[in-house]
């Protein structure tokens, strides 16, 4: 079935695993909100949201059905069709990412052969750094659409972390690049799959552990949460947004975090890969779900991970943010690019 | 028309439209969004030159980061349209001359370039824009050259640090 020269079979496959994708990243993020709150109760010795449902497990729905309830305000000042814009493109930039991480192995349907990736390119990892550099723009629209001082100082204050970050973020990630010698997140994953071959994080634990601190920053969470320090800035950049406009934006926040929680598994633990285990022995169903369930049993304890460290750190001050930016990070990583690239010369001989 | 022609024009469409919004949009704030339209327009046909990495490589370096700085000047300097000076309309006339006749010289130039003429442009098949090709190029003919520009780049770096520096 060919029409206009597009396998028009092969798309409506891909519609479908967008489709999949986008919903069980919202659906996680949903219950990322909830689990969020579970787990700050229990390091505050508290019991936590336990009235909707058994457990409360209806309160994030309870949340969600709240937000887009409540009356929606746009502030009169405010420039209008970029006040809509801000959280429409903080959101899409949230989902966008989505597109190139190699979810598992591929599955055999109908006699097809269908790859649980939405597309495998061949700039892969830098597609993803392009998508989180729109996601800036969401924060910056937002808060200077707002027209409100604080709003502004919030948006200012998250691009510039954004791009600071970013920086050191690349110069972590180069050292990866050096190691497998390609951009396409599907061929870092299958090379650290491969029998015999260990986890990048084994090359390179002082680069993940740059990466995580800047993916940290890029999601703008506790301690470098300076966009949303309301003890300086009433609220963020989010402060006259209402409704379901305000959920988007705390929303976005957290479907990031899903987004690089993925990323970083993919780039420094072996993505799909169960450990110890040869996959290609495995019946290709069995190998992929089970790749499914342990990518995303590494998402979830990436999740706790960020969580844990929100509620026992405070937050930084801005310019020990900036410092801590361009005076610990970027040093460290350029010192970490250079010795995986010296230590690649002399193994090459 | 098949689907590469579709896109091209679509895109083409788009660039030229956002590029004139650019120009008319009152407020500097939406002119800087239209120009980052504009870029995403011309990613577009990187892509469709199959050129992945030009694409990418310009949508993080100009709509991602020398956009972001545009943004920042222009919030915080608070420009709007009463506060900007009104221009002559024979000041205008002089623009739309003088713009005018750059494009008609950009124009013959495109036309008459020896190295253009009667050639195609390579669709979905040419792969220098890909990295691996790229960086060989890069890194092997152009080597001279793209050390001298990181100099240059280095050197800016510095200028910058110096004439931010309170002391």
């Amino acid at each position: 079935m060919t029409l206009l020269a597009l396998d028009w079979i092969l798309m409506l496959e891909k519609l479908i695993l967008i489709a999949i994708i986008v919903f069980a990243s919202l659906g996680i993020a949903l219950y990322t909100t909830f689990s969020e709150r579970k787990v700050a109760a229990v390091l505050q010795d508290r019991p936590g949201p336990n009235r909707a449902g058994p457990m409360g497990l209806l309160q994030p729905l309870a949340d969600g059905l709240k937000l887009i309830m409540k009356e929606e305000i746009i502030p009169n000042s405010a420039s209008k069709g970029l006040f809509i814009l801000g959280p429409a493109m903080a959101m899409t930039a949230a989902l966008m990412t989505c597109a190139v991480i190699p979810w598992s192995s591929s599955v055999e349907l109908f006699g097809r052969k269908i790859d649980l990736q939405i597309a495998d390119i061949n700039i892969g990892i830098l597609y993803v750094f392009g998508v989180v550099s729109m996601g800036v723009y969401g924060i910056m629209i937002g808060g200077w659409a707002s027209n409100n001082k604080f709003s502004l100082m919030a948006a200012l204050r998250g691009a510039s972390q954004a791009i600071s970050y970013e920086l050191a973020m690349g110069l972590a990630l180069i050292a990866v690049l050096m190691i497998s010698g390609s951009l396409s997140l599907k061929t870092i994953v299958d090379q650290q799959m491969a029998p015999g071959a260990w986890w990048n994080i084994v090359y390179q634990p002082l680069g993940f552990i740059l990466f995580f601190v800047c993916a940290m920053a890029e999601c703008n969470r506790t301690p470098f949460d300076l966009p949303e320090a309301e003890n300086e800035l009433n609220m963020g950049y989010h402060q006259e947004y209402s409704s379901m406009k305000l959920g988007f934006y705390l929303f976005a926040e957290y479907v990031n975090m899903i987004m690089s929680s993925a990323v970083m598994a993919s780039l420094y633990f072996g993505g799909y890969d169960v450990p110890f285990l040869d996959e290609s022995t495995l019946a290709p169903n069995i190998a992929a779900i089970i790749g499914v369930l342990s990518l995303l049993t590494k998402i979830v304890i990436f999740l706790f991970l960020f969580m844990w460290i929100r509620w026992t750190i405070p937050r930084f001050r801005y310019d020990q943010l900036m410092n801590l930016g361009w005076k610990s990070l970027i040093p460290l990583a350029l010192v970490n690019m250079l010795a995986t690239g010296a230590v690649i010369l002399w193994q090459q001989g | 028309m098949d689907t590469i022609q579709i896109l091209f024009f679509s895109l083409s469409a788009l660039a030229i439209f956002s590029a004139i919004m650019v120009l008319v949009s009152k407020n500097p704030v939406h002119s800087v969004l239209w120009l980052i339209a504009v870029f995403f327009a011309i990613s577009g046909h990187y892509i469709l030159l199959n050129a992945q990495f030009l694409a990418i490589v310009n949508l993080i370096v100009y709509a991602g980061a020398i956009m972001v700085l545009f943004l920042f000047v222009i919030m915080l300097m608070n420009l709007n349209a009463e506060g900007e000076p009104r221009k002559n309309w024979w000041m205008k006339l002089a623009g739309v001359v003088s713009g005018g006749c750059f494009l008609v010289v950009l124009v013959s130039l495109v036309k008459q370039a020896t190295e253009l003429s009667g050639k195609a442009a390579l669709m979905k098949t040419g792969d220098i824009g890909l990295i691996k090709n790229l960086g060989k190029a890069l890194f092997s003919d152009f080597v001279v050259p793209f050390e001298i520009s990181s100099v240059l780049f280095l050197s800016a770096m510095v200028g910058a640090v110096v004439i931010g520096k309170k002391d």
